[in-house]
């Protein structure tokens, strides 16, 4: 993986720019399945040790739904969705077309209606880099956790062998009238995985 | 260690109590009246050892099972193999005796639902065997045992009583 150092702002605003292409994708995707207008946004991108990842989302001990894909092909990898247990309730909500609020525990079908829109959104990120760059991706099928931070993260982390590296996370916000959502999305390349992707768009990193 | 020895003071007042956190791939050593403490286990696992007798207690945040797979060690309290024996040594430097000790095992656990084949690599299971193992070589008896399944845990040791303390999401505590 590229050091952060080597990483210019833009490209984080490329990164930036193409996570909103992906998930616009998304929000059309989602926006049909629900029939209903969903917006979506990227405020933030930035490469963090997963060290730092725990306190931003609340501790070791808060409650999280984590969906996960590995990805193949030229940039071989892994994605994590992570929402906190009130987002995801939230998320439940407005996929299954409930009144915020309504949702207060994850069932079968939540959980499933969560792992959906992680598989969706991944699908139309991985999409839309393929788009773009010409690069030939494709996903897992997913999988899914609710409970401790600490436990989920580690435990897909060691297992996919990237707890040493910087993860790239991707702030993402939905929003559906007056609710916003906010989720945690985040890539995580193998070493090269980023380079190919940078070079492809015609920028590439100096390593 | 970080771990600060704390007593009584002369007049006889109980010294405070401090929760000392251990953090994943970490191990810390403490005497009574201490807690310690660590977040989260999830394919991790925490193992206790407690001396009765000096009520000398240590923590430890495994990962990985075998060392042996990795060329470079950072972190050797990342390994069952590595971190079990570095922990009886932490607690003999506390003044704690080695004959004595008591160990007590949790996590190891599957988080994930749908596993892609990639990642089928029990992890949670080879941390538990390993420690198991490193464990018996060393001849420490493990008394208790809160491992596998499919959920997070947080793991207390008092060392007042050597009582282990597991707390999962939406579960009640259970000592052990």
């Amino acid at each position: 993986m590229i050091e952060p150092a080597a990483i210019s702002e833009i490209h984080i605003d490329a990164l930036k720019e193409i996570s909103n292409i992906g998930l616009g994708n998304a929000a059309t995707a989602l926006a049909e399945l629900l029939n209903k207008k969903v917006d979506m946004a990227v405020p933030k991108a930035t490469f963090l040790e997963v060290e730092q990842i725990f306190p931003l989302l609340g501790g070791l001990e808060e409650v999280v739904a984590c969906v996960s894909l590995s990805v193949e092909g030229d940039v071989p990898g892994a994605v994590m969705f992570v929402f906190t247990e009130q987002s995801t309730y939230k998320l439940v909500d407005m996929l299954m077309g409930y009144k915020t609020g309504t949702t207060a525990e994850l069932d079968d079908m939540g959980e499933s209606a969560v792992m959906e829109i992680g598989n969706v959104l991944t699908g139309s990120f991985i999409n839309a880099i393929g788009g773009m760059t010409g690069l030939r991706m494709n996903t897992s099928v997913p999988m899914f956790a609710f409970d401790m931070l600490g436990a989920v993260l580690s435990s897909f982390l060691v297992a996919s062998g990237h707890w040493e590296d910087r993860l790239l996370l991707i702030e993402t916000l939905f929003f559906q009238e007056q609710d916003e959502i906010k989720g945690h999305f985040f890539l995580l390349p193998e070493t090269g995985g980023l380079e190919r992707l940078f070079e492809a768009l015609g920028m590439p990193a100096e390593c | 260690m970080q771990s600060s020895q704390v007593r009584g003071d002369a007049v006889g007042r109980p010294a405070p109590v401090n929760e000392i956190q251990v953090g994943i791939a970490e191990l810390k050593v403490t005497g009574q009246p201490n807690r310690l403490i660590t977040l989260g286990l999830g394919s991790c696992v925490g193992v206790s050892l407690y001396d009765p007798a000096t009520k000398v207690g240590g923590l430890l945040h495994i990962m990985l099972p075998d060392s042996t797979q990795f060329n470079s060690i950072a972190k050797p309290a990342k390994f069952a193999d590595l971190g079990i024996p570095l922990l009886v040594q932490e607690i003999k430097k506390y003044g704690g005796r080695v004959n004595g000790l008591q160990a007590k095992l949790a996590g190891g656990a599957q988080m994930f639902t749908g596993l892609s084949d990639k990642l089928v690599l029990n992890i949670g299971e080879r941390n538990i065997n390993m420690a198991r193992q490193t464990l018996k070589k060393i001849g420490i008896k493990i008394v208790a045992e809160e491992v596998g399944g499919n959920k997070g845990r947080t793991m207390i040791l008092d060392t007042i009583s050597g009582l282990v303390t597991i707390r999962v999401v939406g579960s009640q505590l259970k000592v052990i």
